[in-house]
């Protein structure tokens, strides 16, 4: 990878022409993390036609839409507050995020120790964002009669979009856990001392990008 | 490798762009306490929603210090969704109108 000084300077188009014309690797990164930016950006289109689908059933009922704000309201001291654990989960998904890009900085700092810490607190806030999901999907199977097939409140189609939308992001969250984990007591052990840490910022995409993820999710099912 | 792909950023910005997120996710949030309803309603979701979502991926996962051949393999690709939404929507119009034809009580 011999990138003479003047590629190195290009900024702009002209730095496109010279990262795809050179006889050289187009990206200047680790390949790993060019895997990881290419396996988001396939996750990408996964959760783009989920939502799509939604768009889709939720344009063709006739019935009434569920209305979200009331089926997923908590009763806090007789109250009713809307969307309110839905909204304690973006918190929580977004100071995750928050501890995550910490921990990628602690890391190229050359502070693993502390990388590792925050890395673990990030699963920890992940794990209990999955623990409230779980909490959310009893409340609404057992206690309101929300099935994939009908439900209660309206259009059909608001179960099945529902589980299969919140479910499958629940299953990137909980594997995002288990990934942080994992690459965090390998920090900790001193497995990257040699290798560089740019394992940290690759885990740390994946777990930015089950936040972004949930952005949407929150917009469009929850608010919309 | 070269030293430029480490990315490196004062941990100010990132507590910057964390409290960013939480006042943009209290304003979303907003929108549906105070029952806003119609366009204004539509579109504050998706002013918010896109501004959070511009925030995560240039700053949190650093695209906007990426180079050009990075940042296009990554956001080029997803405007083919935009097409798919535009046929879908299309379609179901199309759909929901036979159905308010024909099955409707």
């Amino acid at each position: 990878m011999d990138k003479s000084a003047e590629q190195q300077a290009s900024t702009g188009i002209s730095s496109l022409v010279d990262d795809w014309s050179s006889d050289k690797q187009t990206f200047d990164m680790p390949w790993g993390k060019l895997m990881m930016w290419i396996f988001l950006l396939s996750d990408t289109f996964i959760f783009s036609v989920f939502l799509t689908a939604y768009m889709s059933v939720r344009m063709t009922t006739t019935a009434d839409w569920p209305p979200t704000s009331e089926v997923f309201a908590l009763v806090i001291a007789g109250q009713h507050v809307p969307l309110l654990l839905i909204a304690i989960m973006t918190f929580i998904l977004i100071t995750s995020s928050g501890t995550m890009a910490m921990a990628v900085n602690y890391a190229y700092q050359g502070k693993p120790q502390r990388a590792a810490k925050l890395m673990l607190l990030t699963a920890l806030l992940g794990a209990s964002f999955v623990g409230m999901q779980a909490f959310e999907w009893s409340k609404l199977i057992v206690d309101e009669g929300i099935r994939p097939w009908g439900n209660p409140f309206g259009a059909e189609q608001f179960g099945a979009s529902f589980f299969l939308i919140t479910g499958f992001h629940g299953m990137h969250v909980s594997v995002g856990v288990i990934y942080l984990a994992v690459i965090a007591n390998r920090l900790r052990k001193g497995f990257y001392t040699d290798k560089g840490y740019h394992i940290v910022e690759i885990t740390g995409l994946y777990w930015h990008f089950v936040d972004l993820v949930w952005v949407f999710i929150f917009a469009f099912f929850y608010l919309w | 490798m070269s030293d430029s792909s480490v990315q490196q950023h004062p941990i100010s910005v990132y507590l910057k762009i964390w409290l960013l997120l939480f006042v943009l996710s209290t304003f979303s949030y907003m929108v549906d306490l105070y029952q806003l309803q119609g366009y204004l309603r539509w579109s504050l979701i998706l002013l918010f929603m896109f501004l959070k979502a511009g925030l995560i991926i240039s700053i949190f996962m650093h695209l906007a210090w990426e180079r050009l051949a990075l940042i296009y393999t990554i956001l080029l690709p997803p405007l083919a969704i935009l097409l798919l939404i535009a046929a879908m929507a299309s379609e179901a119009g199309y759909i929901h109108f036979g159905r308010l034809l024909f099955f409707a009580q």
